[in-house]
């Protein structure tokens, strides 16, 4: 009897010490990168970097945008996102005047190589920004992008 | 329910290309459904490929992410037969795992 008391007493204990640790953001949730809702709900180029915790944007021609000046089908517009700055552990897009700006953000894992190439929806005609982390210098490269039909509220 | 995502990695001159597409609406929030309301966003929050258990890129999108979202990416490090997987997790907490041999 006393023995089930003490080993349930000890479960418990564990428990709650791996509930703390993963409350304290010490131990991952999963291998994901934890989703920056504040991010993701942000107008604007400037406060969205700001809400990914980056400053001080300049524009590069390390960073390298990849796609059509114009765009058919703003549901579905290809985009690559190429960097040539030394050290580059990120990979962002932005599309200025979407309800929400930042569409994605790619974190560069161990051997792979700094460019990364999707399909994005663009809303309107607009900068499409692409943004890049390399050691801790934020570096952008802007398009402007025409769209002939919106890609935000039809049905792909 | 989900539906699987294809992958595709081929090796050369040591450099594994990886094309991915998943099966998801990536609804924005934005459209109107047929009762005239905003059909909810519903879209894949985090993405994640590991090579051999080794995360090689992770990903936090938003819902401006195309339908059916396509991946393209290169790394090095890979060998022939070697194991890729790639994982979802969506706004609404599904998940979804698939993998793939590096040909």
């Amino acid at each position: 009897m006393s023995g089930f008391a003490l080993t349930r007493r000890r479960a418990l204990k564990t428990g709650g010490a791996l509930a703390a640790l993963i409350a304290a953001g010490l131990l991952p949730r999963d291998a994901f990168a934890a989703w920056n809702q504040a991010a993701f709900e942000t107008k604007g180029v400037a406060e969205s970097l700001r809400a990914l915790g980056l400053a001080q944007p300049a524009a590069s021609d390390q960073v390298q945008l990849v796609m059509s000046d114009v765009a058919e089908n703003g549901a579905v517009v290809p985009v690559q996102i190429v960097s040539r700055a030394p050290n580059t552990t990120k990979i962002g897009l932005m599309v200025e005047r979407n309800p929400n700006t930042l569409s994605a953000v790619f974190d560069i894992g161990a051997g792979m190589l700094p460019e990364i190439a999707t399909r994005v929806r663009l809303q309107e005609t607009s900068n499409v920004v692409a943004f890049v982390v390399a050691d801790g210098k934020v570096l952008t490269a802007t398009r402007l992008v025409s769209v002939t039909l919106g890609g935000c509220a039809v049905s792909s | 329910m989900t539906s699987p995502t294809r992958i595709r990695a081929t090796i050369r001159d040591g450099i594994v290309d990886v094309r991915v597409l998943m099966t998801h609406e990536m609804e924005t929030g934005q459209r109107p459904g047929d009762d005239g309301k905003l059909v909810p966003a519903w879209f894949i929050r985090e993405v994640a490929v590991t090579h051999n258990g080794n995360t090689v890129m992770s990903a936090q999108w938003g819902p401006a992410i195309s339908k059916n979202p396509y991946l393209q990416f290169r790394f090095r490090g890979g060998a022939v037969g070697d194991k890729i997987d790639v994982k979802w997790t969506d706004n609404r907490g599904e998940s979804r795992s698939d993998s793939a041999a590096i040909a």
